[in-house]
């Protein structure tokens, strides 16, 4: 579940408003968006994907953390590169590739294929393709 | 055939409406389609409306982009080449899974669609697809936030009106009975809206019932409620006991890579026959029995771990946040329901066009029925996911031509709202079935367990049944709201409506056929019951066979022929 909006990196852009699709956010009187009905959140991650400057952070968890818990510490999480590992990971952001780009799993064992292969199934990957390219000009961070 | 009250499959609304009060409707739009819905199904519906011409209005429970289980997630696509023993090869492949309920004529119209969208998705959309080493686009998977968010950008593109956070709350019906728009609530601006529209199409998705499986929670069959009111059958909601492989709490259901598991009892012994695929029904049993089973991705080797990493993000999400390495330490898992997101059962399909039994009224995607490619089976993705295109594709092409016969007179009609249960109560008693979340509640008592759902049997289906019914009746008099609560109430008893439906044609299959599984009927009866179940009603319901012989030829006959 969410857990965390960060007053620090915010910038009162209302994505997470907008997109979260179970509408969990309300505007904050002071521009930070609040977590109004963590509730109903479904653990999806969307309103991480779509922060511009990864103030959010989505516990893996499908029921709240306690107060102290580990994922709600900002600065632990921020230490551990977890703020913004998701949007890293699908490439969204300036400067970085689209993690579609190079999102081919593996042939799975046992499985009988659902469509016939015809052409063999090798991405060119980067080079740490468990984390797929950083453009060299760096990122939004 | 066995089956709760029969009354029949021609059981309209046969109340007329009561007359509420006039609201203030903000915005209050016309147009000549109306999508409901905001996932793949829905905005290629859209886009392929405004393509042939018509205004078009999108309203999404969620926000467009963002919302349902493809979003969320990633997806495979059932992207086959145009060369017939390609083409013959994908649909034979799953023809005995589904049980042969499949239609020859409707798998090769989505094959080809599919095709044909995918094409456009890399020419049009500009989707980044992975490229191999000869630099030959790879075309057979979508990465959700990508795909969707670029279905989003189209649908702007082509002029659609969209409206986020608007949960449509009922149909509007003319004097006909013709769906002619439908009304909502705009969730963020607390203030109801309306779209007048030459035709409906509900794009909704299937019903989770409020698992927390990836996504899923938008899905709650506000859809298939809508549409039995305006009179519409389902068909195959017996295929609606699809469960997905998620570690313990988690959300993040990806079944596919647990093909690489080995299962474990809590004391770390291996747990016999269980797996991904025909195994996990022995994971269900274990969880009942035993309230644990513990998992370790081991059969994985470097190459397989690196391409996982690549092919779905998101499934690393809680092992990497939570400091669990999948490959080398076991963890616990459950299994989480995804109803008729990933079962095959919803809306019946009447045409070629996605019509349904009501004129005016279309469906596609999880909100229609997905056997007439899949018959009773599917994993995710996949089939899934073309369908959603290529229903989507003929429902917004289908509801535009519809409209435009209409002409001059599609604005003038007289509406009458259809939405009851939720929304309109029949009676003033409030008490425990006035409360949205007890209602969800019971419900989820009902359809979520595995004992129930999963593995089926007859006295344990009769009983849930039941209680649904009894959930429903109470519901029926005493569950309404105002605003944000009426979009709850709404849910809930769509819900309610969804499994009733599912169980009542449970009962009906008394088989076991595609992932209906009957512990009690455990042989397949063919050909006796190789046909499809409708199934319908709100307050009475009734199941009947679609038709008495086979209504089209699997892939030996047609070879054969």
């Amino acid at each position: 579940m969410i857990e965390l909006v960060s007053s620090q990196r915010c910038i009162g852009c209302d994505k997470c408003v907008h997109v979260c699709p179970t509408n969990v956010f309300d505007r904050g009187a002071d521009g930070i968006p609040v977590i109004a009905r963590q509730d109903d959140c479904q653990t999806c991650f969307m309103c991480e994907a779509y922060c511009p400057v990864d103030a959010l952070f989505v516990a893996p968890t499908t029921h709240p953390q306690p107060a102290d818990a580990p994922l709600r510490d900002e600065s632990r999480l921020a230490g551990s590169d977890l703020l913004g590992s998701y949007r890293a990971r699908i490439g969204w952001g300036r400067g970085r590739t689209p993690g579609a780009r190079f999102a081919v799993g593996p042939e799975l064992p046992g499985a009988t294929p659902a469509t016939p292969t015809t052409t063999t199934l090798t991405a060119t990957a980067p080079a740490d393709s468990a984390t797929p390219t950083p453009h060299p000009k760096g990122t939004t961070q | 055939m066995s089956s709760t009250a029969q009354s029949g499959p021609n059981t309209k609304h046969a109340t007329p409406a009561p007359q509420t009060a006039p609201l203030s409707y903000e915005p209050d739009l016309t147009a000549d389609v109306l999508v409901v819905g905001g996932g793949p199904a829905a905005t290629w519906a859209a886009v392929k409306a405004a393509e042939n011409g018509a205004s078009v209005v999108l309203a999404d429970k969620g926000y467009c982009g963002s919302s349902g289980a493809t979003a969320a997630a990633g997806t495979g696509v059932w992207y086959v080449p145009p060369h017939p023993e390609d083409r013959a090869a994908a649909k034979a492949s799953r023809e005995a899974l589904g049980g042969h309920l499949a239609n020859h004529h409707w798998m090769d119209r989505v094959l080809d669609q599919t095709w044909h969208n995918v094409h456009e998705l890399a020419e049009v959309s500009r989707y980044p697809f992975p490229v191999d080493a000869e630099g030959r686009q790879l075309r057979r998977g979508l990465q959700g936030p990508e795909y969707m968010r670029r279905m989003r950008l189209r649908v702007q593109r082509a002029g659609v009106r969209v409206l986020d956070h608007s949960p449509v709350l009922e149909l509007l019906v003319d004097e006909d009975g013709s769906v002619a728009g439908a009304a909502g609530y705009r969730r963020q601006e607390d203030r109801p809206f309306r779209v007048r529209s030459g035709a409906v199409v509900l794009a909704t998705g299937g019903c989770a019932f409020l698992s927390r499986a990836l996504g899923c929670n938008v899905n709650t069959g506000d859809g298939y409620l809508m549409a039995a009111e305006a009179g519409a059958a389902m068909s195959g909601m017996e295929f609606s006991n699809a469960y997905a492989i998620a570690p313990k709490f988690t959300s993040v259901t990806k079944t596919a890579y647990y093909r690489y598991a080995t299962f474990y009892h809590a004391d770390g012994s291996v747990l016999e026959g269980a797996g991904s695929a025909k195994g996990r029904s022995v994971i269900a049993r274990t969880l009942l029995s035993e309230g644990t089973v513990l998992c370790r991705l081991d059969q994985a080797d470097e190459a397989a771990r690196r391409a996982m990493r690549l092919g779905q993000a998101n499934f690393f999400l809680p092992f990497d946040r939570l400091g669990i390495d999948p490959f080398t330490q076991m963890f616990p898992v459950t299994l989480l329901a995804e109803g008729t997101v990933r079962g095959t059962g919803g809306i019946r399909i009447t045409g070629d066009d996605c019509r349904t039994e009501v004129p005016g009224l279309y469906a596609a995607g999880d909100a229609a029925t997905r056997e007439l490619i899949c018959g009773g089976f599917t994993g995710g993705g996949s089939h899934n996911a073309a369908w959603a295109m290529s229903s989507g594709t003929w429902a917004g092409r289908g509801a535009s031509s519809f409209a435009r016969t209409l002409g001059e007179y599609t604005h003038h009609r007289a509406l009458t709202p259809l939405g009851r249960a939720g929304l309109r109560p029949s009676g003033t008693t409030r008490g425990q079935a006035g409360d949205h979340r007890l209602v969800v509640e019971a419900v989820q008592r009902e359809v979520l367990p595995y004992d129930k759902n999963y593995l089926r049997e007859g006295a344990r289906l009769t009983t849930a049944l039941e209680s649904l019914n009894d959930i429903w009746r109470e519901l029926r008099h005493g569950l309404a709201g105002g605003g944000e609560t009426t979009v709850r109430a709404r849910q809930a008893a769509a819900m309610a409506a969804t499994g009733r439906w599912m169980y009542t044609a449970a009962l009906a299959r008394t088989e076991t056929r595609g992932m209906h599984k009957r512990a009690d009927f455990p042989a397949l009866d063919d050909p006796g019951q190789r046909r499809r179940l409708i199934t319908g009603g709100l307050d009475e319901l009734w199941t009947v066979p679609e038709s008495a012989a086979p209504v089209h030829t699997t892939v030996a006959e047609a070879a054969a022929a």
